[in-house]
This record gives C-alpha cells, sequence and structure tokens, in this order.
C-alpha cells in the first residue's frame, strides 16, 4: 500500500476535526430530548404557530428576494458599468452588519419620525411588532444570499444565447422567459433555499424589531431564558426538522428535474 | 446587401474606426484578421448587439443602425455553436418561427429543405449535449436560416471543428449559401476557409480594414505589412524600382511590368518560389543561383531557405515537385522566380 505523507494525515485530521465541530452539538442537540418530550412540545400551540411563523415569514421574504432580486441579479451579471462593483457591496452589506443593527436600522426609518415611516403609518402599515416588520427583517437579510446565487446562475449561462435568441427574433422580455429562465431556474431555488436558510436562522435583527409575534428562533431564546435548556431543546429540534425536510424535499425534487431536463 | 458607413464603435477597451464596407446581395464576404482586431466587434454591431458610437449601418435598403438586434432581419452563427441546451433538435430549428409570421405551407418547405441540405433528420429528437461538433454546428446553420434572413453572420463557424467535422460544415455552408438569397458575412482567421467559400475578402487590423479585395487578390497582392504578414506572404522585401526592373540588396529582379517608383516592397509567397537542382527557364522565370541555408521536412512538402545575392528566400516545396530528392544534402540550388508571381506593394 502506498504510503501517505504527513500533510495527508494533516488534511484528514482537520477535516475530521471541522465535521465533529458542527456534528456533534447539532447532535447532541437532537437526541437529548426525550420522544415523549417532543410529542409534547409538538402539542404546545404557541410552539406550533412560532415555527409556522418563522417559515411563513422566511418563504414570504424569499418571494419578495424571487420578484426584486432576480431582475437586479439579470443587471448585474449581464451588465458592466462603473459603480458595478459597488452596487455589488451594498448587496453584500447586510452579510457583514451585526444582526441587532439591521433591526435598529430597519426601525429608525420605520419609526414616526421618518417619511417612509410616516407614509407607513398612513397607508396602515406597522413595522414595529408586526408580521410585516419580521417579513421586512428577514428580506432585508437573505436578500443577498438570494442574489448572489442567482446572478452567479445568470453568469454562467453563455450571453450568446440570447443574442442567437433576439438574433431570431425575440425580444428581450421574450429571451428572458424563454431561454434565461429555464436555464437558470435551479440556481433560483437554490438561491430561494439560501434565503430561507438564512431568514429562518435570524434571530438578532427580528428580536428588535418584533420580540412579538414570536418567531421560532425568539420563542426558543425565551424559553431557555425562563426555564433553561431543557425547554429550549424541544422546539429547537422540531425547527431544525422541519427546515431540513423542507430543504431536502426541494433539493430531491430541483435534481430531478434537473436530471430529467 | 450589407452597407457600413463610417461605423465608429468604441468598448471598453476596444475602437472599431471609420468603417466602410459595402457586401452585396447573396455575396459571401470574409472579415479576416488576427485574434482581437475587431472582426467580432464589427459582426456584433451589425447584430445591433454593441453599441455603434457613429456612423450607419444598412441592411438590404433599410437603415438598421438603431434598431434592436430582433427587428434587423440577421442571422447569427457562432463558434461554439449557442444551441439552446434545454430544447430539441426540432424545437432548436423552429425557434425563430415563433417570432416570424410565416405561411405554414412555407415554413414547412423551408424546415423540410434544411433538414434534407444539412442532413439533420435523424437528429431531430435529440438534445444539443448528444451531437458532435460538426452536427452541432449543422443544427445551429438550420435554425439561423429557419428564418430566411437577409444576413447571415457567422462568427468563426469552422475554427472549434475536428478537421473532418470541418470539411463538412464548410461543404454545407458552401451549398447553403448557393441555395439561398441570404447574404453571408464570415468572420474567420483561416485563410483557406475564406479562399474556399468566401468571393471577397476584408482584412482586419487594430480595429481598421487594412484591405478589400477578392479574397485571392488579397493573399496574394496585399497592400500592407501587416497584411503581407498576415497571410502569410514570408518573402516581403524592401526594394527599389525603377520600370520592371525591382533591386533588392543588390539582387535585381525581373517584374512582369513597370511599376511606380512609389512602390516600398517586394514579395512573393513561399508557395511560388520554386527551388530546383538544375537551372531551368520555364515560364519566363529567371533562374537565381542560391545557397540552401535551412532545409525543414514538413512530411508532405519541405520549407526551404535558400541565400542569392544578399537576399533569403523562404519556399515551400511538395515533396512530389522534387521528384522524392532530398533538398537536405544540397549545398547549391536554384530559386525561379517567375515575374508574374511578384508583388510591389
Amino acid at each position: 500500500m502506498e504510503k501517505r505523507e504527513p500533510f495527508f494525515w494533516l488534511t484528514v485530521s482537520s477535516s475530521v476535526i471541522i465535521l465533529a465541530f458542527i456534528v456533534l452539538p447539532l447532535f447532541d442537540m437532537v437526541t437529548d430530548p426525550s420522544l415523549s418530550m417532543l410529542m409534547e412540545t409538538l402539542k404546545d400551540r404557541d410552539v406550533l404557530h412560532s415555527i409556522w411563523l418563522s417559515m411563513y415569514a422566511s418563504g414570504t421574504a424569499a418571494l419578495i428576494a424571487f420578484v426584486f432580486g432576480t431582475p437586479l441579479a439579470y443587471l448585474l451579471a449581464r451588465t458592466h458599468f462603473r459603480g458595478k462593483r459597488l452596487i455589488e457591496s451594498i448587496i453584500d452589506l447586510p452579510i457583514v452588519i451585526p444582526h441587532p443593527v439591521v433591526g435598529i436600522a430597519i426601525l429608525s426609518v420605520a419609526g414616526r419620525n421618518h417619511w417612509i415611516g410616516e407614509a407607513l403609518s398612513a397607508l396602515g402599515i406597522r413595522i414595529m411588532g408586526s408580521v410585516t416588520g419580521i417579513i421586512t427583517v428577514l428580506t432585508f437579510v437573505g436578500l443577498p444570499f438570494y442574489i448572489n446565487t442567482v446572478k452567479d446562475g445568470f453568469e454562467a449561462i453563455s450571453p450568446r444565447l440570447e443574442n442567437v435568441s433576439r438574433s431570431l427574433g425575440a425580444s428581450m422580455a421574450g429571451t428572458f422567459f424563454r431561454i434565461t429562465f429555464p436555464l437558470a431556474w435551479q440556481s433560483m431555488i437554490i438561491g430561494l433555499i439560501m434565503c430561507t436558510a438564512r431568514a429562518v436562522s435570524e434571530f438578532g435583527a427580528v428580536v428588535i424589531v418584533a420580540y412579538h409575534p414570536m418567531i421560532a428562533p425568539v420563542m426558543i431564546y425565551e424559553r431557555f431564558e425562563a426555564y433553561g435548556l431543557k425547554y429550549s431543546q424541544p422546539v429547537a429540534v422540531w425547527l431544525v426538522l422541519v427546515c431540513l425536510l423542507l430543504f431536502l424535499v426541494l433539493r430531491v425534487l430541483t435534481l430531478r428535474k434537473a436530471k430529467e431536463s | 446587401m450589407i452597407r457600413l458607413e463610417d461605423l465608429n464603435v468604441s468598448l471598453l477597451n476596444f475602437n472599431l474606426r471609420d468603417i466602410h464596407l459595402t457586401v452585396a446581395e447573396n455575396e459571401f464576404f470574409a472579415l479576416i484578421g488576427p485574434t482581437g482586431a475587431g472582426k467580432t466587434v464589427m459582426l456584433e454591431a451589425i447584430a445591433g448587439l454593441v453599441p455603434v458610437k457613429s456612423g450607419r449601418i444598412f441592411i438590404g435598403e433599410r437603415e438598421v443602425t438603431g434598431l434592436p438586434p430582433e427587428r434587423r432581419g440577421i442571422g447569427i452563427v457562432y463558434q461554439d455553436h449557442a444551441l439552446f441546451p434545454h430544447q430539441t433538435v426540432l424545437q432548436n430549428i423552429t425557434y425563430g418561427l415563433h417570432f416570424h409570421k410565416a405561411q405554414k405551407t412555407e415554413a414547412q418547405d423551408r424546415r423540410k429543405h434544411l433538414i434534407d441540405l444539412l442532413q439533420l433528420s435523424h437528429l431531430l429528437d435529440r438534445l444539443p449535449t448528444h451531437l458532435s461538433g460538426g452536427e452541432k454546428q449543422r443544427v445551429a446553420l438550420a435554425r439561423a436560416m429557419m428564418v430566411g434572413p437577409e444576413v447571415l453572420l457567422l462568427d468563426e463557424p469552422l475554427s472549434a471543428l475536428d478537421p473532418n467535422f470541418r470539411e463538412e460544415v464548410r461543404d454545407a455552408l458552401k451549398e447553403l449559401h448557393k441555395t439561398s438569397h441570404t447574404t453571408f458575412l464570415m468572420v474567420t482567421h483561416d485563410f483557406s476557409d475564406a479562399l474556399y467559400l468566401a468571393g471577397r475578402a476584408a482584412v482586419i487590423y487594430q480595429g481598421r480594414i487594412e484591405q478589400i479585395g477578392e479574397t485571392m487578390e488579397v493573399l496574394r497582392h496585399p497592400n500592407s505589412l501587416f497584411t503581407a504578414d498576415f497571410v502569410g506572404m514570408k518573402n516581403v522585401f524592401p526594394a527599389t524600382f525603377e520600370g520592371d526592373r525591382a533591386t533588392v540588396d543588390g539582387l535585381t529582379i525581373t517584374l512582369a511590368a513597370p511599376v511606380g517608383s512609389s512602390k516600398k516592397y517586394i514579395s512573393v509567397r513561399p508557395e511560388e518560389v520554386v527551388i530546383s537542382r538544375e537551372s531551368v527557364s520555364t515560364n519566363g522565370s529567371i533562374p537565381l543561383k542560391g545557397e540552401i541555408r535551412r532545409v525543414v521536412d514538413h512530411g508532405f512538402y519541405f520549407s526551404i531557405a535558400i541565400k542569392t545575392g544578399g537576399v533569403t528566400f523562404q519556399s515551400v516545396m511538395p515533396k512530389s515537385m522534387l521528384l522524392d530528392r532530398d533538398p537536405k544534402d544540397w549545398k547549391e540550388a536554384y530559386v525561379h522566380l517567375r515575374p508574374s508571381n511578384l508583388h510591389a506593394f
């Protein structure tokens, strides 16, 4: 048998450490609560509502990212202009800003002292302590994940395909829907998954904007603060399981469709 | 017909300058030049895919300068085929029909004609990933021609193909041109493709047209040092001219006819420099005795450098012309230059 170099063993041992670092706490958390406790938690309407709200608000944020982010991702993938780097950096800002700061920033424009806040208030839209506020925060933090993924997807499609389509008589919009979209939808699904995943995990910004109604991470935090680790774990397990199931189903569907085409 | 009037295109790091070009209806025209010369930019400007800084573009009698690509009546075929990967061959071919109002029977006839001519009938249900390079390019041609474009723009359509597919597509292109009314404009850096397909050609260099003419004429009679070098004119020498005589480094060569004294260079293609062991005087060629400096065996031909006077000529000699004798053993030989093959510019 070929003798491996020490460098090879270094890479293997680093990999094992990293994987253990990620998997062990999660595994421990998932296996810690008893089955009866898990089932009991599932009967708690507040828990069910918080998980539902988390999924609903994250899904809505992803849909908003899809509607408004797709044209922007396309524009960035297909055009070169002065200041493009700046725009790309602005899009990445929500990734690097500390989470509570995001909440504070959103509140500062949505408050009564700002014209946007005033306008929203006049329209009867409330941000503070509302589902709308939660969705706004989750869209803010999830957008970069959607836009960057979809932009990469568009860039992977040769502009020549679009050029040929235009030369054959299709308008820009016709070309987008007949050629670009069918070739980029997989990256859009992945972008939606990334955006939703990021939104589901958000806590710091949401807790500033809307402690109530409670999304699952806020509820986990509250249970931990009020009753300790033991009572927060089952909620966390259910949130993780629901997320895993959802993403798994989406991934399987995407891969199957990709293979078919 | 294509007409470009004083066309200027300015991209990030490239300029196309003062382009005047007219390509007649149903002509097969080649744009030749090295990589980065501006050939593809010119093609894409005609297609409406890059913005024009100034000048005008006409297709047929219509000015199309401000029109979007879909309203120019053009077809475009790229080197990498650019087939829609999620559509079958048939869907690719008929894609343009979604946007062109054509009589059903007319469309069917055209489809049948193209599928037969380009031998695609057995491929119609396949996806592009399952096609060979030649098949892909034939599908791309059928797709572009299906909408009956006034102008077909071909961007290096043969250069990504293996030699056997290359011939197949080249023949298909020729046949397609013969059986249509479309004007063909092909970008290429390969002179043999241009010679085989195009009646006329333009050489482009650094965003400008260097020379326009019949393809063979450009090949044999370049008018600048760049074009001479680009078309493989390996024997280009600074010369002085007087009547029908040129003097190069003390060597006097007789030309077919007197040329003006404003000419600066004399040139001859390496294929037209004939080398023989003995002095032979035929077809008006003048034998010049020289010293063999270098012989490289290329399999079917030799490239030979021979020095006569102060001038070293490069020659390409097919082995059959040397009757299988090996010039590597020669110390001296004769250079034969036919006056009609000598070109002054």
